[in-house]
């Protein structure tokens, strides 16, 4: 269970940190805490991993990333682990996930995003990402984006 | 156009942005210029809307839970189921994919109990079935986004 007040603040970050020269000074007032508690609770969030980074986070459309592609595997159960791990250590992954497989419509179990500059480039860097990482023998599917309904960071919310 | 300072400041702060009373100084001193411009830059970036947020990237399932969701909606109907997911606030990353199963989203909610409300919800408000594909393994360790920034178009879309 998580420290109430480690909660606390990161519901006081999660839509950023106020551009300003004491940021965490602003946040401590916020939560009745010393600036310097604040940076404690951060340093020991991000080395116990529950931060997995903390920094500035791009709106990669924005800055000319349009292309944005969802690459999932059907990988045997033994294989998924070394595969998603290697899969990861390629420049152009985002992310990569193990999820449950679901019968015949949904037959993949390791899913990672390309996001890059155009469809064309995205393709390159699937039959990149296929070669480097010995792939071809295994389903796979490419799902490009093509309409964003909604974007946005996880919001948590203290208690409902 | 984005100058160097722009790049600078988006590319190489995602990952360990500094957790010290003047984080904005500490990052100045880096890149030898001064707070105010590091300060006014970062804010013109956010008004750019460049950037989402200088904050933490949460590990998933730490707080909360969280699952990814996909639905086949036929093809005209597909705005319109899209805009009724998107009234949920545990939505978050609502997606058109080309594929039989064209809408995604990002679900998360604060237990299981609530995570089963909320898709009972939408699947009682659009008439369609979901697929659950709740996360088993993260494999990447996120380390931000490494934007290629030369040549640079930058998209005039936004996503709401």
């Amino acid at each position: 269970m998580i420290d109430p007040i480690d909660l606390q603040l990161i519901v006081a970050i999660q839509e950023g940190l106020p551009i300003v020269a004491r940021p965490y000074k602003i946040i401590a007032g916020q939560l009745d805490l010393e600036e310097q508690e604040i940076i404690e609770r951060l340093s020991r969030l991000k080395q116990q991993g529950l931060i997995k980074r903390l920094g500035v986070i791009v709106k990669h459309r924005r800055l000319g990333y349009q292309s944005n592609a969802m690459v999932v595997f059907d990988m045997p159960d033994k294989l998924v682990k070394q595969k998603g791990e290697q899969i990861s250590q390629l420049a152009f992954i985002n992310l990569c996930y193990l999820r449950p497989r679901r019968g015949e419509l949904w037959p993949y179990n390791l899913f990672c995003m390309i996001h890059g500059k155009s469809r064309e480039l995205v393709l390159q860097q699937l039959t990149q990402l296929i070669d480097s990482c010995a792939l071809n023998d295994y389903p796979y599917d490419i799902l490009f984006s093509t309409r964003c309904f909604k974007q946005r960071g996880a919001i948590y919310s203290i208690d409902k | 156009m984005l100058s160097i300072l722009h790049k600078q400041l988006l590319n190489n702060f995602q990952q360990e942005f500094p957790l010290s009373p003047r984080p904005f100084q500490d990052i100045a001193n880096i890149l030898g210029v001064s707070e105010d411009e590091v300060l006014s830059a970062y804010r013109e970036l956010d008004k750019l809307q460049f950037i989402s947020r200088i904050g933490p990237v949460i590990q998933p399932n730490y707080i909360g839970l969280s699952t990814l969701i996909a639905m086949q909606v036929p093809g005209e109907q597909l705005s319109a189921v899209a805009s009724i997911v998107n009234h949920f606030p545990e939505v978050n990353h609502n997606y058109e994919r080309e594929h039989l199963f064209n809408l995604w989203f990002v679900l998360i909610a604060d237990d299981e109990h609530h995570l089963q409300t909320v898709i009972t919800g939408i699947e009682g408000k659009t008439g369609i079935k979901t697929m659950q594909l709740p996360l088993l393994e993260d494999y990447f360790i996120n380390l931000g986004f490494q934007l290629d920034l030369e040549d640079n178009h930058q998209s005039e879309s936004v996503c709401t």
